[in-house]
């Protein structure tokens, strides 16, 4: 994928990116009406949810405690908060207004870590409310311009969220896709949220600059309407595109949001309003401070899980392999890595064990069927030459179809066995012997002569032959 | 007119009927009701209803509540479900909440017959009920004057004999004043000590309900059943009701009830001279009169004034015609709104949106809502150091008795000012309550206001009470 | 402080408040909000710099709800309230010249 490189003439990338994550609780933020995505419209809704006259909002304590795992696992310091009201007409918003926090937060000062030991800095994570969902009618593109009518359902409107803001330390659009995969899988871990963009649970705003080396950072645009990974990465390369063209054919550019159209692959303005709105945030008089006990935040903070970084560390201590590699991160995502270490602690050959896994197991889920035992020898058979590494992919099949099994036993029934090195050794010779014109281009360093001799020596063994371990043979022949 | 204690008593014994009492309270409503215009909304048909239940539940010796049979009016800003609630603005007119408040719940749950919904000040701005769109309530005393504001209705009710009791609202005074004005007993409780949900709101760090009544002991009845802590509302006060009745017949004597000295000018004479005569009554029942400073009194129109429409603009913004009430229609949304709002808002409530909102708006936060709050610190603090000194505080209630309509509706820093001995207990979040006390030259009723510091209401129903006894 | 409030504002301000005023209105508006606002200037004569704010008149903290369902407002109850409404929704104008 693209990385800073891209950008031509010494434009550097800065990016920010403020994700908002609905919390998976039974309740709304402010009251007990059902947060449940899917439902008929208008049917989870209450006084508070309306905004009716009259209604008063309570902090739901279940949201708290999931906003607080989200800031410990992201590192941040939780502290003593309070909630505001953000002001402006929508109807969407049922109060007119949002409750939010502004100057004191519950979650500051955090952050993520990317592959590479790239360090993210997050700025706070804090608690607000969902709106409700307009949805527009009429009008030659059913988007907002030029519709005739929109209708609205506030199923959603109340729902929890957690808007996490991070700071603009990302540099690629690389790195902006992992620190939402990231991320997400964050969320996941800890239980706060399903995270799903395409529902909505999870939304990405992404603010992008460009700016040249040793100069302040450039005038940001903040782009809306990015419902995937992918998209993340696609619109931070064009946005970023877009503004260096900008700025080099002598323009500025401007500070707005950007909406993303993921069926053109460009960003378009928003039409904004004449006057820029004013928030006029104060304090919600409705509310009362939050000030999370230690001891609350520290039950919090030890009830988290491993979270997926540290899971991946571990393993690939574990296997051997790069803690920023796919097997590290494939095994983890599906939930894997215990059952590798199980099979390691089984006397699995660590590294094996784990490519294995990756490899073959993506259907399995975190608890796979074949026995750990049963796995690590299989991986001790092809370690010690007993079978082939094709031989060994085949076994592994079996082994899942059946769902365990003695794995001598089928190589046995297979009639799979590795030849040992000195009937390699004889059978090398011998196709020597029966090609020495092949042989002789080999030795004169021709590479593409080693396949004819390999190819020969598997189709005689009957599969037999491992052909990696020919192939080695061959090689240290040549240089004898 | 009957006591709200001696109709429980009379439903209760038997010795009368929930029924015969609602017929009663109906009939004066229909005798002068025309005249008076206390109601926006009259439940008769309801009211007849309960009452006959309740009825039914006394026969049958099933238990009833604390305030069975009691005719009870509502002031036209608390949510009752199914039944309109307008806070008199055309912008919520024929709007039916499909929720009660509540203190509605519980004056149901006590076996309260409500006989109506009562005029205010639009959304509870004003003092003299001038400001309701749906015309202004006349002062049952004297019909050329105003009840007060903005709970002009329910204090009405109270006064005419429509209702044994009622409730209202009070921001900046709009209990206490209309209860002073009309004659009768209002009560401001402490902050958080009755519940806001289904109270519309108009300044949430400064609204309370609180009762009307005849005299003090019905005022300390109705309150017990209305106070109290609600896991709905989150800024309720944990703490459960304060028994009240039982220290009415305390007495005042070894208190010390503080004077005001630099109390803010502009109180008639004769308001003034019915203060004396409450000092001069609470040293005869053994209380000592100690002078008491509130340097920052004077600053506590100005604060509240900045506050209370900051505030207001972000509560009333809600009232945008998309979900429930009145809606003038436009081609585009922002159009809509400003129509809707245009025409269902009245003056007085688009001049505190506008002073509201400017207050809080950018640039200007600082200077005016951010140093309101500041003020209000002041005042607080000052109470504090008071009440080291003294346990309770006498002053006016009104700097004047009920005025004549019209005569400050041209200026409205002249309306305002109608509030201040009310307002500062308001921004400290203490309880206050007015208390009849003797008549004005023009034999119109002064009312006496009782401050007391926050949870205090024992101590203010004590002096009340005495006042009463010597009024 | 501003010793007045100057018309533009005003306009500006209605316009935040979704307030339309006729020019005659704006007027009228500015120059009572001046009036007070003038009035209101008694508030400078305090040196307040070491002064707190006070936003809750009652020092409450946590108050917070258990993680339980209610049950919903009936739908049609509400929808009967409403000034327009359509398929189980409100029903609202276009939102032209809107941000998202």
């Amino acid at each position: 994928m693209s990385d800073n490189t891209t950008l031509p003439n010494g434009w550097q990338l800065v990016v920010g990116l403020e994700v908002h994550v609905e919390l998976a609780t039974k309740t709304k933020m402010f009251s007990a009406s059902t947060n449940r995505f899917g439902d008929e419209p208008n049917t989870n809704i209450d006084p508070v949810t309306l905004g009716l006259p009259g209604a008063l909002p309570v902090l739901n304590k279940h949201a708290v405690e999931l906003a607080m795992r989200i800031g410990l696992a992201l590192n941040c310091k939780v502290q003593p908060c309070t909630f505001h009201r953000k002001n402006y007409f929508y109807p969407d918003l049922p109060k007119a207004y949002q409750i939010t926090q502004y100057d004191h937060p519950l979650n500051v000062d955090g952050f993520l870590m990317l592959p590479g030991d790239v360090r993210i800095g997050v700025e706070r994570a804090h608690l607000e409310e969902d709106t409700g969902k307009s949805t527009h009618f009429g009008g030659s593109s059913g988007r907002i311009h030029g519709s005739d009518y929109s209708l609205l359902d506030y199923n959603r409107a109340g729902v929890p969220l957690v808007e996490i803001v991070s700071r603009p330390d990302i540099r690629t659009s690389e790195q902006a896709r992992q620190y939402v995969a990231e991320l997400r899988a964050i969320l996941l871990a800890v239980g706060a949220s399903d995270a799903k963009m395409e529902e909505g649970s999870m939304r990405c705003d992404v603010n992008v600059s460009v700016h040249k080396a040793g100069t302040p950072f450039g005038t940001r645009c903040e782009i809306k309407n990015v419902n995937s990974i992918r998209s993340v990465g696609r619109a931070i390369d064009y946005e970023a595109r877009r503004q260096v063209d900008l700025i080099e054919s002598g323009g500025t550019v401007r500070q707005e949001t950007r909406h993303w159209d993921d069926a053109t692959g460009r960003t378009e303005t928003l039409r904004t309003k004449e006057d820029a709105d004013d928030y006029r945030y104060f304090l919600e008089p409705d509310l009362v401070p939050l000030v999370p006990e230690q001891s609350w935040i520290d039950q919090v903070r030890a009830a988290l899980p491993v979270l997926p970084a540290a899971r991946r560390n571990a393993l690939a201590e574990l296997c051997g392999v790069d803690k920023d590699g796919e097997s590290a991160f494939v095994v983890v995502e599906r939930g894997q890595d215990e059952y590798v270490r199980e099979v390691v602690s089984c006397g699995g050959d660590p590294r094996r064990s784990v490519i294995y896994v990756q490899q073959a197991f993506a259907e399995q889920g975190p608890t796979p069927k074949v026995p750990a035992r049963d796995l690590a020898a299989l991986t001790i058979l092809e370690r010690d030459a007993k079978v082939t590494s094709t031989q060994a992919k085949t076994l592994l099949t079996d082994l899942i179809e059946a769902g365990g099994g003695d794995v001598v036993a089928m190589a046995a029934k297979r009639g799979f066995e590795a030849l040992d090195t000195g009937a390699l050794e004889a059978m090398v010779d011998a196709a020597i012997a029966a090609e020495p014109g092949a042989w002789q281009k080999y030795c004169a360093g021709e590479e593409k002569a080693l396949g004819a001799l390999v190819g020969a020596i598997m189709k005689s063994s009957k599969g037999k032959a491992d052909g990696k371990a020919v192939t080695a043979i061959l090689q240290s022949k040549r240089t004898k | 007119m009957q006591k709200l204690v001696e109709i429980v008593a009379g439903v209760t014994s038997g010795s009368t009927t929930a029924t015969a009492v609602v017929d009663e309270h109906l009939a004066r409503i229909k005798a002068r009701e025309g005249e008076i215009h206390a109601f926006n909304l009259v439940t008769a048909d309801q009211a007849r209803k309960d009452a006959a239940k309740i009825d039914e539940d006394v026969k049958a010796g099933k238990a009833v509540g604390a305030l069975a049979g009691v005719p009870i009016a509502l002031k036209d800003n608390m949510c009752t479900r199914g039944v309109e609630t307008t806070c008199s603005s055309k912008i919520l007119q024929g709007w039916k909440p499909p929720y009660d408040a509540t203190v509605v719940t519980k004056l149901r749950n006590a076996g309260a017959v409500i006989v109506g919904k009562t005029n205010l000040d639009e959304f509870a701005m004003g003092s003299s009920t001038e400001n309701s769109a749906f015309g202004p309530t006349k002062n049952p005393l004297d019909i050329s004057r105003v009840p007060g504001g903005s709970s002009g209705g329910s204090a009405a009710a109270v006064s005419a004999g429509f209702a044994a009791a009622s409730l209202g609202s009070d921001t900046g005074g709009s209990i206490r004043q209309p209860a002073a004005l009309c004659g009768v007993v209002g009560v401001k409780p402490t902050y958080g000590t009755v519940s806001r949900y289904g109270l519309v709101a108009f300044a949430s760090s400064l609204d309370q309900i609180g009762p009307f009544t005849s005299d003090v002991r019905d005022a300390a009845t109705l309150l017990e059943v209305i106070s109290g802590h609600d896991p709905m509302d989150s800024t309720s006060i944990p703490q459960p009701a304060a028994s009240l009745v039982s220290v009415l017949d305390h007495g005042v004597k070894g208190m010390r009830i503080g004077r005001v000295t630099d109390l803010p000018e502009g109180c008639e004479p004769d308001v003034l001279a019915r203060l004396e005569a409450a000092f001069d009554a609470m040293r005869n029942a053994g209380a000592t009169i100690v002078d008491v400073k509130l340097p920052s009194l004077q600053y506590c129109l100005t604060a509240y004034y900045l506050i209370a429409p900051a505030e207001a603009s972000s509560n009333l913004a809600r009232y945008d015609g998309v979900r429930y009430g009145n809606r003038v229609d436009a081609a585009d949304l922002n159009a809509m709104y400003a129509a809707t709002r245009e025409s269902g808002f009245g003056e007085e409530v688009k001049r505190r949106i506008m002073l509201g909102t400017y207050a809080l708006s950018a640039g200007y936060f600082d200077a005016y809502y951010g140093k309101a709050l500041k003020v209000r610190r002041l005042i607080s603090d000052d109470f504090a150091r008071a009440y080291k000194d003294v346990d309770a505080i006498l002053t006016p209630t009104s700097p004047s008795t009920a005025f004549k309509f019209g005569s400050k509706t041209d200026n409205p820093l002249a309306m305002y000012l109608c509030d201040v001995f009310t307002i500062p207990t308001n921004l400290a979040g203490h309880p206050a309550m007015s208390v009849p006390f003797g008549v004005g030259t023009d034999s119109m009723p002064v009312g006496i206001q009782v401050l007391a510091t926050t949870m205090g209401e024992q101590t203010m129903f004590k002096v009340a009470a005495e006042l009463e006894r010597a009024s | 402080m501003s010793d007045s409030i100057s018309k533009e504002t005003v306009v500006k301000v209605s316009r935040l408040a979704r307030l339309s005023l006729t020019p005659e209105q704006a007027e009228k508006m500015t120059s009572q909000l001046a009036g007070m606002l003038d009035h209101f200037r008694d508030i400078d004569a305090l040196d307040l710099s070491d002064v707190e704010p006070m936003t809750q008149p009652y020092p409450l903290k946590n108050v917070m709800r258990e993680d339980v369902e209610a049950k919903s407002l009936d739908r049609q109850e509400v929808l009967d309230q409403a000034p327009a409404a359509e398929s189980g929704r409100f029903r609202v104008p276009p939102t032209i010249g809107f941000d998202v």
